[in-house]
């Protein structure tokens, strides 16, 4: 069990930076996300973690000790690839006696060891069957056993759910997090679902273009987001930008759009020029007689609510609103936002700016 | 009705294609089988016009090739029985047996020359494949060029330096000459063919088994050598049916101690006459090794051939 400190690691390859200085700390036991679209530099930050790559600049300290430069057999931390990796060459009783036999643990310590992980995991009948006939789901956890077999300091996954069918990912998920709420091992998880980040993570770092866009709980990378790219990446709908220009001063409440007045948190810094003001669908609301207003584009029914999606003077906007409200597309409505909600962006940045909301919680990577 | 079907193929084409792979087997196996029939003649048997098919088998050629022979006087003869049945044989020609020829060490010599040199050329290939299939290595295509265009000359083409080379070092006529100069015509094929074997293999077994905590040569040699078998196998094979037969820089460096069976098969024919059924004889022991080897090798074989076709 342990604590992993990043701080501004770096990795290039050849003329190509993958990772550029970024730094987060994952407390022990937490389950982590390391989140972003591919190409992002997750998993060579998770790799750089396990060992299977050198930082070419930076620390990592696994409970206060720097292991940055060490080979991944010194670091004591199991990975689980995304493509499984079992030895093909062995069964699965081997597969996961692997570890254990590197270590020099004797063989009847080794055999009570597996009997345990299997019960844990469920795969008792299978231990001396080859991998190559294994079902996803069992392969999953034969890797997985794999990992944990040998208790080690902390565990990597890569998208270790990515192999699997969507029905049976859902399963494996709820599986993976009742297993690490078990064990209580730090865990760093790599995706690029978002959903996946949001229902498993205790934290997430938000990856792009190889740096740390924000690292936070689920609920403040959601409610809170530091750029507009972790706004629009995070949430289905994403988060609507309305563009304007003006200028904003501490202390200021309120804004006007197209000659509107609209509240906002109140803010912490001031700005002027290119803003985007930003609001998730959730927190749009249609109203008769808003001051504010747009026209109804379209309508997407799913059920419990709807997607309307609104022409303004700013742009498009999208909103989550119940689904009993009729909204005739080509009808004019006026919009509500949730002013407490909203979050202003720097366009040329793409930064947000600090407000009464998100106080306390930015701060790049 | 007939049905078609985009995988099994319909019993007319099947048919057509047995008989061309049967025809085309008759037409390649019919001389080795000629060479095996005529290792079991008599001399007169296999000069004999027309060629005999069904004929008295005899150990003739077999006796003469792995003994040397001399005439002896008829008082000489009748004072020493024959006393084995390859005796026997001789005495038909007032001949006894005086000693082995030299067919065993050459034969041995080959053993030697060839499994030395594909051993070497697999060792030497893997690693460096390895090393070319998983590191970044500063210039490795200009490397690997270099590696693949030794043999975009025939090997014979270098014969004159090679064998000034040779009498200077003193390789000439021994075994480790012979060993390196196979190796080194070897090499390239081994380093290309291994490098598509082992650029096959998922790097995420060897990087689980560094995780498991295992070294990077633990993880080389127990993770990525079982999975390269097939490769090195197949591999092997290419090597050794080349070091096996080449035959010319045999003759020009191999003149006593290392002389491998090639170039002295054909002296056979110089030492009594034409004797085709020792000849043959000495050819029918020389393909043994490579088809024991081939047939042992050869499931690994099937499936180096069709490397890449089937996995995902």
């Amino acid at each position: 069990m342990a604590q992993i400190v990043i701080k501004n690691i770096r990795k290039e390859f050849g003329d190509f930076v993958a990772v550029k200085e970024s730094s987060f700390t994952i407390e022990d036991g937490e389950f982590f996300m390391l989140l972003g679209p591919s190409g992002c530099g997750k998993t060579t930050t998770l790799r750089m973690i396990a060992g299977l790559e050198l930082p070419t600049s930076g620390e990592i300290y696994l409970d206060g000790e720097d292991i940055a430069q060490r080979p991944p057999s010194e670091r004591d931390i199991a990975f689980v690839f995304q493509m499984f990796a079992l030895y093909p060459h062995m069964n699965v009783r081997k597969n996961l006696s692997y570890p254990l036999v590197s270590q020099g643990m004797p063989r009847a310590e080794i055999k009570a060891k597996i009997d345990e992980v299997a019960g844990i995991l469920g795969i008792q009948d299978i231990l001396n069957r080859p991998v190559g006939g294994l079902s996803g789901g069992d392969r999953q956890r034969v890797a997985l056993g794999r990992a944990i077999v040998r208790e080690p300091k902390a565990f990597m996954m890569d998208e270790p759910l990515g192999a699997l069918d969507a029905e049976f990912r859902e399963h494996m998920a709820e599986e993976l997090r009742a297993l690490h709420d078990r064990m209580g091992a730090t865990t760093v998880y790599v995706t690029h679902d978002q959903l996946e980040a949001m229902q498993m993570g205790d934290k997430i770092v938000v990856m792009n273009n190889a740096v740390v866009e924000q690292f936070g709980t689920p609920r403040e990378i959601y409610d809170k987001p530091a750029t507009m790219f972790v706004a629009s990446f995070i949430g289905s709908p994403s988060m609507n930008f309305l563009d304007f220009s003006g200028s904003v001063a501490p202390e200021q409440a309120r804004i006007s759009l197209s000659g509107q007045d609209i509240a906002i948190p109140s803010m912490r810094e001031g700005a002027s020029g290119e803003l985007a003001f930003g609001v998730r669908p959730e927190h749009v609301n249609l109203s008769v007689d808003g001051a504010f207003r747009g026209r109804v584009l379209a309508a997407e029914y799913l059920g419990t609510t709807q997607i309307i999606t609104l022409e303004t003077p700013n742009g498009e906007l999208k909103a989550r609103i119940a689904s009993d409200r009729k909204a005739t597309v080509g009808e004019s409505v006026g919009i509500d936002f949730r002013g407490d909600t909203v979050t202003l962006f720097e366009r040329s940045s793409g930064r947000a700016l600090r407000s009464a909301l998100n106080e306390g919680v930015l701060g790049h990577g | 009705m007939s049905s078609f079907s985009i995988t099994e193929p319909s019993s007319r084409s099947k048919w057509v294609a047995g008989t061309l792979v049967i025809l085309y087997a008759i037409i390649t196996m019919l001389p080795l089988v000629w060479i095996i029939m005529t290792g079991f003649k008599s001399p007169s048997d296999a000069i004999s016009y027309p060629p005999k098919v069904v004929y008295e088998p005899t150990m003739e050629g077999y006796v003469n090739l792995f003994t040397t022979r001399t005439r002896q006087t008829e008082e000489y003869l009748t004072a020493n029985p024959p006393e084995t049945w390859a005796d026997e044989i001789v005495r038909q020609y007032d001949m006894v047996i005086v000693g082995p020829s030299k067919f065993g060490e050459r034969f041995l010599n080959s053993v030697i020359i060839g499994f030395g040199s594909t051993f070497l050329s697999i060792f030497l290939g893997t690693l460096a494949a390895y090393g070319f299939s998983r590191f970044r290595i500063p210039f490795a295509d200009d490397l690997l060029f270099f590696i693949l265009s030794t043999r975009m000359m025939p090997p014979i083409a270098v014969a004159i330096p090679i064998f000034l080379m040779y009498r200077n070092l003193g390789l000439s006529d021994t075994h480790l000459g012979m060993i390196l100069l196979y190796t080194a015509v070897n090499i390239s094929l081994a380093v290309w063919l291994l490098k598509g074997f082992i650029d096959e293999i998922p790097t995420e077994y060897e990087e689980a088994a560094l995780i498991d905590g295992y070294t990077r040569f633990q993880a080389f040699y127990k993770v990525v050598l079982p999975q390269a078998a097939t490769g090195i196998a197949s591999t092997a094979i290419f090597c050794l049916i080349f070091a096996w037969n080449e035959y010319a820089f045999a003759v020009l460096l191999t003149s006593a101690t290392a002389q491998t069976a090639p170039p002295f098969i054909p002296t056979i024919i110089g030492v009594g006459g034409l004797d085709w059924p020792a000849v043959a004889a000495g050819a029918t022991i020389f393909l043994l090794p490579v088809m024991i080897f081939t047939i042992v090798l050869r499931k690994h074989l099937l499936r180096g051939i069709t490397f890449g076709a089937v996995r995902k």
